[in-house]
């Protein structure tokens, strides 16, 4: 609704004052082409050429040419503006480069030590073969047992934390000692189930269920954390409509409370196990190394396919190679079952979601 | 938190309304959920007890008793150094990757594909630490070793990069790759999550007023993170000094205390100290590795408290 006197102001005012001027579309991607053939051109010329070195020379050139063009066409503040988009930009990428080389990496050199023999025979007796059968019985018991310690108990807590603690000094003290527990390093917690043990068992102890133990001690938290989120967003007129039926109030959490967190209960679990599934440090100093397969957790060393990938690389024996093609296999076995919980746990949680909202 | 308490409020009345008295299924599950809370208390109580009375026998002992025949505070100090060190120059690399990362995701991205991003990002964290170690040993540590000698010959002058480069890539500079890797996820998701809260309201008006993108990030959601970023980053760095796998198959140690992050000899972690020589050693040493995990459990609980009351003072504000 401008008044119609008014007159669109003289075109060279505009372009000087306001910046008129705008790169084309295609303005970024030919500055960073351009810089990555400078880089590459002065690499080769010097005989320096590697990829990493590449990148590191490529961003900065292309920030540099994109600035200066931009400047020059658009004014200091858009070139700015350019400049820092890519600048972000490319830390993003950055940040992925090791994502993408280390799952391209784990299949290229897990793939060659994947045989039938690697899921089904366990190492004793063996010069330079078997398999990680044992390692993978060790890892599904050993983290079943931590799995069976922490859930149970960090359920009933956050239950206790959103259902019973209102107002009370315990709840506050938890959420503190849930924060402390959630940065216990897991070499910590390792060190900690040893001390446990040894004092009932006496030095040198080692047995699966002390790894069952650290690792809970990590795990702990984290389904405290996961499921407290979840209680929370229970909407409150589900449990008041259960009191006013007269439900008590314990029937009320098992029958409507649970049942509505459900998925997100069962997310968290699987997550937190994901999160466990893998470590090392902890076992490596608690369940110990064994080259046969053991089940019971209350006897004896147990292996466990981290440990496994460890012992592996760090003491290859006399075929070196067939050594670590079985640690890479056991990386590999490790990152499918990790990514396996992950995904499946997101699709629960996207599956039932809405049943909370 | 009002909703709470209405669920609290209406407990009570309900238990008024029968007369008083609580039912026994109410009384045994919260008995038993209060005893899962004590549970924890326990549990972290019992982490502190443990570590304390078995480490204790190494800190009474006397210089020659200990394995190295040096007492316990010389056992740690090179030790606890290399945790810093490793820990710091990881939080120093990861930190502006991992805010820019954030950056990207929330205000850059595309709207469409940002869930997607935001879920690789968090795919770092899942991946287990033995597998960062094998990466950093088998593919980044050979990689890294034209950028080293590069660095020793170009930026020698700087004590970080005096060298000699190792011609194995089993380096400190290595370790705080990895290490950078393994805690960016855990700095980008505090950023993403206060980068997501910054106040709508002032962006827009950043914009209206013609502010270009950048303008508007550095004028409105970087100051509103500022200490979400200050408090993720300590996160990261309590993470980063307990990690043990990456930097116990990295680092060739040697007990030396050094600036020098591409050289052959290296100190080391007190977290990888305990997992390399743990598993040989019996007595006294024994307990002297478990003193020095209780000084790694004290250096990580100052830098996590640290970081929760930045956040916590925050939440207040």
């Amino acid at each position: 609704m401008a008044p119609p006197e008014r007159q669109p102001p003289p075109a060279p005012l505009a372009s000087a004052e306001i910046g008129g001027g705008v790169l084309p579309g295609w303005a970024t991607y030919a500055a960073i082409g351009g810089a990555a053939l400078v880089a590459a051109a002065v690499l080769l010329a010097t005989g320096s050429f590697t990829v990493a070195l590449l990148l590191v020379f490529t961003v900065p050139l292309a920030c540099a040419a994109i600035y200066a063009w931009s400047r020059a066409v658009e004014g200091p503040r858009r070139a700015k503006d350019r400049v820092m988009t890519l600048a972000i930009a490319s830390a993003f990428g950055l940040a992925m480069i090791p994502l993408i080389s280390l799952l391209y990496e784990v299949i290229k050199r897990g793939l060659p030590g994947i045989s039938l023999e690697f899921f089904t025979e366990d190492a004793r007796g063996q010069i330079g073969g078997g398999g990680a059968a044992h390692a993978i019985v060790g890892t599904l018991v050993i983290t079943g047992v931590a799995v069976a310690i922490s859930v149970p108990i960090g359920i009933m807590t956050a239950i206790y934390m959103t259902e019973y603690g209102a107002g009370k000094k315990l709840r506050r003290a938890l959420t503190f000692f849930v924060d402390v527990m959630t940065g216990i390093p897991s070499i910590v917690a390792g060190l900690f189930a040893y001390a446990l043990f040894e004092l009932f068992f006496g030095p040198g102890i080692r047995l699966g269920v002390m790894g069952s133990v650290a690792l809970s001690v990590l795990m702990i938290p984290i389904v405290i954390r996961s499921a407290e989120e979840v209680l929370k967003i229970v909407p409150n007129h589900l449990r008041e409509a259960a009191y006013a039926l007269g439900t008590p109030k314990w029937k009320t959490i098992v029958k409507i409370v649970l049942p509505t967190a459900f998925a997100g209960l069962v997310t968290g679990v699987m997550i937190a196990t994901a999160r466990i599934i893998g470590e090392t440090a902890p076992l490596l100093i608690t369940t110990g190394v064994i080259d046969t397969i053991n089940s019971n957790p209350l006897d004896g060393r147990m292996q466990n396919l981290a440990v496994y990938a460890f012992s592996e690389y760090r003491s290859p024996g006399v075929m070196k190679q067939a050594s670590y093609d079985r640690a890479w296999a056991a990386a590999l076995t490790l990152i499918a079952i990790v990514m396996i919980l992950n995904i499946v746990a997101r699709l629960v949680y996207r599956r039932y979601k809405t049943e909370i909202r | 938190m009002p909703e709470v308490d209405t669920t609290t409020n209406a407990g009570q009345l309900l238990a008024a309304a029968s007369g008083g008295r609580r039912r026994p299924g109410d009384r045994i599950f919260s008995n038993a959920a209060t005893i899962a809370g004590v549970t924890i208390v326990v549990l972290l109580a019992g982490v502190a007890i443990f570590l304390f009375a078995e480490g204790l026998p190494a800190v009474t002992a006397s210089a020659e008793e200990l394995p190295g025949g040096e007492s316990l505070l010389d056992y740690v100090a090179p030790l606890a150094f290399g945790t810093i060190l490793a820990g710091a120059f990881a939080a120093l690399v990861a930190v502006p990757l991992a805010v820019a990362a954030a950056l990207f995701i929330t205000h850059i991205a595309p709207p469409r594909i940002a869930l997607t991003l935001g879920y690789l990002v968090d795919l770092l964290a899942a991946i287990p630490s033995i597998i960062y170690g094998l990466w950093g040993i088998f593919v980044l540590g050979p990689a890294t070793v034209p950028v080293m000698q590069w660095l020793e010959d170009n930026l020698g002058f700087i004590p970080l990069f005096k060298g000699p480069a190792s011609a194995t890539g089993r380096t400190m500079f290595v370790a705080v790759l990895v290490l950078a890797v393994m805690i960016l996820p855990i700095v980008s998701a505090v950023a993403r999550e206060v980068f997501t809260q910054a106040p709508r309201k002032l962006q827009e008006g950043a914009q209206a007023l013609g502010a270009t993108r950048w303008e508007m990030i550095r004028m409105t959601v970087l100051p509103f993170g500022k200490s979400s970023i200050v408090s993720g980053a300590m996160l990261g760095l309590g993470r980063a000094l307990g990690e043990t796998m990456a930097v116990t198959i990295i680092l060739s140690v040697s007990g030396v205390v050094t600036f020098n992050l591409i050289s052959q000899a290296n100190p080391s972690t007190i977290a990888a100290n305990i997992a390399l020589n743990f598993p040989e050693s019996s007595g006294l040493a024994i307990n002297a590795l478990i003193a020095t995990g209780l000084v790694l459990f004290a250096i990580t609980l100052v830098t996590n408290m640290a970081a929760r009351a930045i956040i916590a003072r925050q939440n207040i504000e």
